[in-house]
């Protein structure tokens, strides 16, 4: 089999596959995968949104893909779905950002 | 942003002709095997051929012309159409109505209002003992012409249950299937019918509205989509109620010239497979709704009437013949569009099915 990509659309309806190998820990995820996005304290919505922003802070093409198509479904805004990149987008940079306090105290102790 | 279009039939787009949109259906990953055909589908599950149960619905289409060309119409219905039914055909209608007693006669189009004999017909089919008449308006009549203002007293003096599009609470999606201005029209017109008494509790009259994916997606939770309606259209505009339809957008007509032209068909037909519940197919509305054409023809059900699909040879085929115990020992005639149909929580001109 030849493929030209890394990523292949195709694989996220095959995400079932897994359990060929592993019958039983497939099993277990897909199971606890359901649990948790049903409405609990947080509506499926407010999960679908969150799990929209995470993808997008693991840069999961597939999740991406997901949880694009669920929020458009769920009636999800443009703006929303948006908004949720920003903060996915904003906990990155500034996680970065905020090491540089690290290299600082580092750098401060260095030098005279 | 991209706004309404041209009807097929006016560009004499290849799809306008239905030969051309069953050739698409039946091709591709159907006709490779990769997905199973509808029928394929319900042969696996012993439902084959899919029979009717008691028919309650008598939905007739009373022609094709509208003020709106929506880009997801199944119809293909525009302003450009010539096609109405006419007053002999409804007189058969309305006589079908009385001889076999189905309680609910669910009238579209096209925008039904614009038949000439429009009015006519519901006071008709009152008189003829149909329990419920439904209208499927698009909202946008009541402001397209003087003679069509007062349509909000003549429902309501007829007790007729209006069910209108309104494809969502926001101004962008509604405008980009249906049109620039349509939704700040529809919510005027939304507003006229609160006024005079539609969908406010206890008043007896009903508005329902119809949500469809603007895109190649597949409708949400209907209950989720409803009360994020009500609460966004009763705080932005003050416009109450009463239930959300979702209807799954059909692989036909315009929708599938946006299916094809955007490169999702085939995404979008894996997914309606894909989404199979069996659960629906019960339910599914062709078991008890029968369609009628603005030509009086019969069909199993609006999708089927669009793509010309007759009904089974041994039923009656025409309004003037309508035999109702005849038209329940018929089976039902599928093609891969059904899958629209029976994906996730199902569809019907009623909304979920599962």
């Amino acid at each position: 089999m030849s493929q030209e990509t890394y990523y292949d659309p195709a694989d996220l309806g095959r995400f079932g596959d897994i359990a060929e190998w592993d019958r039983e820990l497939a099993r277990k995820f897909f199971d606890w995968y359901g649990e948790v996005f049903k409405e609990g304290a947080l509506t499926e919505r407010e999960k679908s949104l969150i799990a929209l922003a995470v993808s997008h802070a693991i840069q999961c093409p597939y999740c991406i893909d997901a949880y694009t198509q669920d929020g458009l479904q769920r009636g999800v805004g443009e703006e929303e779905m948006m908004e949720a990149v920003h903060v996915a987008a904003a906990i990155r940079s500034g996680a970065s950002l905020v090491h540089g306090t690290q290299m600082m105290g580092r750098a401060k102790k260095m030098m005279m | 942003m991209a706004t309404a279009t041209r009807t097929l039939h006016r560009r004499d787009h290849a799809l306008s002709h239905t030969e051309e949109q069953l050739r698409v259906l039946d091709g591709g990953a159907f006709a490779d095997g990769t997905l199973p055909t509808f029928a394929d589908k319900l042969r696996e599950l012993g439902r084959w051929p899919l029979l009717p149960g008691s028919i309650r619905i008598f939905q007739v289409n009373v022609g094709y012309q509208c003020n709106q060309t929506c880009r997801h119409c199944h119809v293909d219905a525009g302003p450009d159409r010539k096609e109405v039914m006419d007053r002999e055909t409804l007189e058969q209608c309305v006589e079908a109505v009385r001889e076999s007693g189905i309680p609910t006669v669910d009238i579209t189009g096209g925008a039904p209002e614009m038949n000439p004999h429009f009015r006519w017909f519901v006071g008709a089919l009152k008189e003829a003992g149909a329990r419920e008449v439904i209208v499927r308006s698009n909202l946008t009549i009541f402001s397209a012409n003087p003679k069509y203002h007062d349509l909000p007293e003549f429902f309501r003096d007829h007790g007729v249950r209006v069910v209108s599009s309104l494809p969502f609470y926001t101004a962008d999606r509604t405008d980009r299937q249906r049109g620039e201005g349509v939704f700040e029209r529809s919510i005027a017109a939304l507003q006229r019918l609160n006024q005079v008494g539609y969908g406010v509790p206890d008043s007896g009259l009903v508005l329902d509205l119809v949500y469809n994916p603007v895109g190649a997606f597949l409708p949400g939770g209907q209950k989720d989509l409803e009360a994020q309606y009500k609460r966004s259209l009763e705080r932005d505009h003050g416009v109450v109620f009463n239930g959300l339809f979702t209807i799954t957008n059909m692989p036909i007509s315009r929708f599938l010239e946006f299916l094809l032209a955007s490169g999702n068909y085939d995404d979008y037909l894996a997914r309606l497979v894909n989404a199979f519940n069996p659960a629906t197919v019960d339910g599914v509305m062709c078991r008890d709704t029968i369609s009628v054409g603005w030509d009086g023809k019969l069909f199993d059900c609006d999708f089927n009437q669009m793509l010309d699909l007759p009904l089974a040879r041994q039923a009656p085929q025409h309004v003037r013949d309508f035999d109702r115990e005849a038209l329940e020992r018929r089976a039902i005639r599928v093609s891969q569009h059904c899958y629209g149909c029976t994906a996730g929580a199902g569809s019907s001109c009623q909304g979920e099915v599962a």
